[in-house]
Parts: C-alpha cells; structure tokens; sequence
C-alpha cells in the first residue's frame, strides 16, 4: 500500500504580512507546513502503521518548500517528493504539475488540505481527482480502509455524510481527522538522510495575481463596562440600533 | 454562453444562486453572450421558479450529491461551449468546480467578492491570506468561478419562462452515500446569515448554548461556534467558524466568551461590526470589535436577550 500526502508551505497565521509592490511580501513571515496538509500527513502515517507500506510526501513550491517536505519527513514520512516552482500557481495548474508523478507513484490514496492558508483555496483536491480521474472526498473527519473501497465521513454545508468510495481516491482533511503529531528529535535527525527527489515543472499558472492589498478594518473599539450587566446589555442594543443600525 | 450553476434547498432556489445569476448576467452583457442554468437535483428541484430566470435550463437528476456526478452534471450541460461557469460558492461548489475547471483547462477563480470582464478577459477580487488580504486576479475564459454569498445583489427573474432540457448524465458510480447525519436546521444557514452570533469557550458547556441559540432566533440570525467549542463536542463541527470551519461576513457578529484566536479571525474578520462579551478585557477579540462588553458571559447574555426583547416590543 502507498499512501501520499499533497503539502504546501504557508506562512504562519500569526505571521505580520506586509506589502510590498502591490503584492504581498513574505521575507518577514514564518513558513510552516499548512496545518491543513498536516492532518493528512497524519493520516498517512496512521494508516501506514496500521497497513503497511510506504507513505510518501508530495511538496509543490519554491525551494523553500523543502523545510515543509523535511517536516514531514521529520514526522515520519517515508521520503519526499518536491516539484519546484516559483511564484503563484492555480489549483488547476497545480494538479497538472502533479499528475504525472502521482500516476507514476500509483498510490493506495492521497490525502491533502481542505483549504490552503496562503491563497484560501480549496479545490486541489477537485483538480487532482480530475486529473487523475478518481473520486474526491472533501472535508474528510474519519476514515477507514475496507479492502478496494474505504469509509469515510465528511462535512457539507450543512451535516455530515458517510461514503464508500472506490479507490485510489483523493481526501481532502481538515481539523477533526486526527490530531498530528509532533516531530521527535531522532526523528528530525533521520529525515536529514531522507531522499527528495526534486522535479522541475515548466507550465504556467492560467489565473494571474495583479494586485494584493490589506486592508484592515479599524474597529469602532466601544467598549463597555460589564459590573452592571443589565445596564451594560440595555446601551449596546440601544447603539446597535441606534448608531450601527444592525438590530 | 455564460452557464450559472443554480443551487437549491429541493423546494427553493437558495438566495446564493440570485447571486450568482447576477453576475453571470453582468459577465454575459460584458461577453455577447447568453446565461444558461443547470439544475442538479437531489428532491424536488424547483425547475419552474428556475425557468423564470434563463433563457435555457439544463436540469439533470442526479440523486444524493458526489462531486463526481456535479461535475459530470455540469460539464454536460457545458458542452455546447462556455466562456464561463458561475455558482454560489460552498464546500461542495468549491470541489466539484475544482473538477470541472480541470476537465475545461479552465482558469479558476474561487469564492469571488466582484467579477466583471475587460476586453476578453475575466476580473475579479477573492480574499487570500486566511481573509487577511484582497487579492485582485485575472484569467482568459474559458472561466470557473465561484461566488462569496452575501456580496452581491439577487437577480430578479426575467418575466418569460426559459425552455428545459433534460441532461443525460454519463453514470458515475465510485461514490456511494450510506448515511447522511442531517444536523437538525434551525433558521437561516451560517454562511448566509446577515447575523452570527458565536458561542466560545467562555459559554463553559453545551447548555449554556440554548440561550446563544435564543439570542440568534430573536435577531433572525444563525449560531456559530469556536473550535475549542467544536473540540470540546458541545456544537456540531456544521457551526465551527474560522480557518478550519466556515468564513462568514454578516452584518453583525456576536462573539460572545470568544478569546480571539488568529484561526477564529479568519472566519470572521469580514463582518461589517463585530460585538464581543469577554469577561478578560485583555482578549485579542476586543481589538478587533465596534462594540463590547467586559464582563460575565453567563450575567450579560440572559440580559442582553431581554434587551432585545424589550427593543422588539
């Protein structure tokens, strides 16, 4: 069995952003591993140790995105794969860059995140299941492997489903699945002598970024003193009436 | 053609789907070209009230939702060739266009705040960076595009009915649904609501949450809830808002023993005016609200509801 986890490097949400030239400027930022992709770096790991196997981790990005793929590693993957690009990519895009080397892998299932923390999409996992032409599950919390099919529950809009879907498929994860584990230290030692094998990809991306900007909101800041909770209840729906007008 | 995908509860259209009719429509005039609709049932697919809003209406039935089906659905429906493909964006419009854009080569663009063309080619602005920053994109049809709820204005129907086609659908079977766990609905979806009012932490248990619930029915609103909250099991992960939940922009957003963590913000950061009750005035979510009140979550709800009840009389 192989099981595959589709990653990318983000910068950290607590990280300061700042624009520079109309875009925006990652110099000062901490990167990390998407917490997205991590639940299926989790996944991976949990069924390869219930399985048997291989699991193996996919990164697209810049050179940098290697410090994610040696997270990975780190956590316990059993080698990487890096399809170097810089710049930004579509999600179409990106599943042409990774189609052929996931065929080529030919894995058990791929696991990647439900939504990305730099460009909030979510449709890679859509655009790898097309790609590959195999199902998508999105938003997966729970799942089983049952021979050629595996069980797995996931989110809509609205409540939750359980499915059998035929594999090799796509999951998309997210919070709920499982909690990842943490890199140990003699783990972080052995991903160091952990194979990369690093890819070149030549396409470019169909949608273009022509301009980033943040604008932060500047909040109201009323704040009001809550020792007299029945007085302090009555003034702020008095001005979300009277001054926001919202109620 | 400009083709709208026309999303619905089985008996309404939903208010997501005028949305994006609107901005198919202003797409077409800017193209020359025509909006068609496709009406993927599951139930009772309102085709008469969705006739009255296009010139042709592609309805397909397509049983319990797989992504697979949707974007088999629709990508029939497209075969006549499309400039562009626009649907209410949603966990599940946000997979299956991920399919469709692949199979069309298709530039995507996701969970839009405008759209509008120039020349040949398609605009338009998406938050990016967790909700933190706007992004403005571009991309040469053909286009997928997804439309944020909440951002745009309904269409009105057209005042004539459209013709229906009937699609044959290719079979698609590698997805079985065995169980649908339906959360029980009350009042208007999260994602929708022009009201949230968001129970954190602080609430201290699932119970307290009845009366986050009685303050979001008395202001027509829906109930959100932190992923502490979420973890914890006291609220359906259906309700979780934030980076690992739904990203919601209503008009008011009521943040009630919410600390502020970076990962609920980004769900929420959008709201025209944000209300927090936190009973440490240190909270991050105070820096980031119009309104607040520092005090006991457990004191200030129960009165707060009677305010409003007093306001309503």
């Amino acid at each position: 069995m192989k099981f595959v986890a589709v990653i990318r490097q983000v910068p950290d949400g607590e990280s300061r952003l700042r624009i520079q030239g109309d875009r925006v400027d990652l110099s000062g930022a901490t990167l990390i591993l998407d917490q997205m992709d991590e639940y299926g770096v989790e996944e991976a790991l949990r069924l390869k140790e219930k399985h048997g196997g291989e699991a193996i981790v996919v990164g697209f990005g810049p050179e940098r995105t290697e410090e994610a793929i040696r997270t990975a590693l780190a956590m316990g993957m059993d080698r990487g794969i890096h399809v170097v690009y810089e710049g930004y990519a579509d999600p179409v895009t990106v599943a042409e860059a990774l189609a052929p080397i996931l065929k080529e892998e030919s894995p058990t299932l791929i696991l990647t995140g439900g939504q990305q923390a730099d460009w909030d999409s979510q449709a890679l996992g859509g655009a790898l299941a097309e790609a590959l032409d195999v199902p998508v599950v999105a938003w997966t919390t729970a799942l089983e492997l049952e021979g050629e099919t595996a069980r797995a529950k996931h989110d809509l809009d609205e409540g939750a489903e359980w499915v059998r879907v035929r594999l090799p498929a796509v999951f998309t994860t997210q919070q709920g699945l499982n909690e990842p584990r943490y890199p140990t230290l003699p783990g972080i030692m052995k991903a160091k002598k952990k194979e990369i094998k690093k890819v070149a990809f030549q396409g470019a991306s169909r949608v273009e970024i022509l301009q980033e900007s943040i604008q932060e909101k500047t909040r109201l800041q009323k704040i009001l003193d809550g020792k007299d909770p029945v007085a302090a209840a009555e003034e702020l729906v008095r001005l979300l009436h009277e001054e926001a007008k919202v109620i | 053609m400009i083709l709208v995908v026309l999303d619905h509860d089985g008996n309404k259209l939903r208010k997501a789907s005028l949305e994006a009719l609107t901005r198919a429509r202003k797409l077409a005039e800017a193209l020359g070209e025509g909006v068609a609709g496709v009406l993927l049932a599951e139930g009772q697919a309102p085709v008469e009230e969705a006739r009255g809003y296009v010139e042709t209406l592609y309805v397909a039935e397509l049983g319990p939702y797989t992504a697979e089906k949707w974007a088999a659905g629709i990508l029939e429906a497209a075969k006549a060739g499309v400039k562009a493909i626009v649907a209410p964006s949603s966990r599940q419009s946000r997979t299956y266009m991920g399919r469709v854009a692949y199979a069309l080569k298709a530039g995507l663009l996701e969970d839009t705040l405008e759209s509008w063309a120039e020349g040949s080619e398609v605009y338009a602005t998406r938050y990016a960076y967790l909700n933190r920053v706007t992004q403005k994109v571009k991309s040469a049809p053909p286009v997928v595009l997804t439309v944020k709820p909440n951002t745009t204005p309904l269409a009105e129907p057209l005042g004539q009915v459209g013709q229906v086609v009937a699609l044959p659908i290719p079979p698609v079977s590698s997805v079985e649904v065995l169980e649908r766990v339906q959360e029980e609905k009350k009042g208007v979806s999260l994602t929708e609501a022009d009201v949230v009012v968001t129970g954190g932490r602080g609430m201290g248990g699932s119970e307290a949450f009845k009366q986050v619930e009685e303050l979001a029915a008395l202001l027509g609103g829906a109930v959100g809830a932190t992923r502490a909250v979420v973890d914890a099991g006291w609220r359906p992960y259906s309700e979780q808002v934030g980076q690992t939940g739904k990203t919601v922009q209503p008009s008011l957003y009521i943040a009630l023993g919410v600390s502020g963590a970076v990962q609920h913000l980004a769900g929420m950061n959008k709201s025209k005016y944000i209300v927090a009750v936190n009973k440490d005035p240190e909270a991050p979510i105070f820096k980031h609200a119009d309104y607040g009140i520092v005090g006991d979550v457990h004191q200030v709800l129960p009165a707060l509801i009677q305010a409003v009840k007093k306001l309503k009389d």
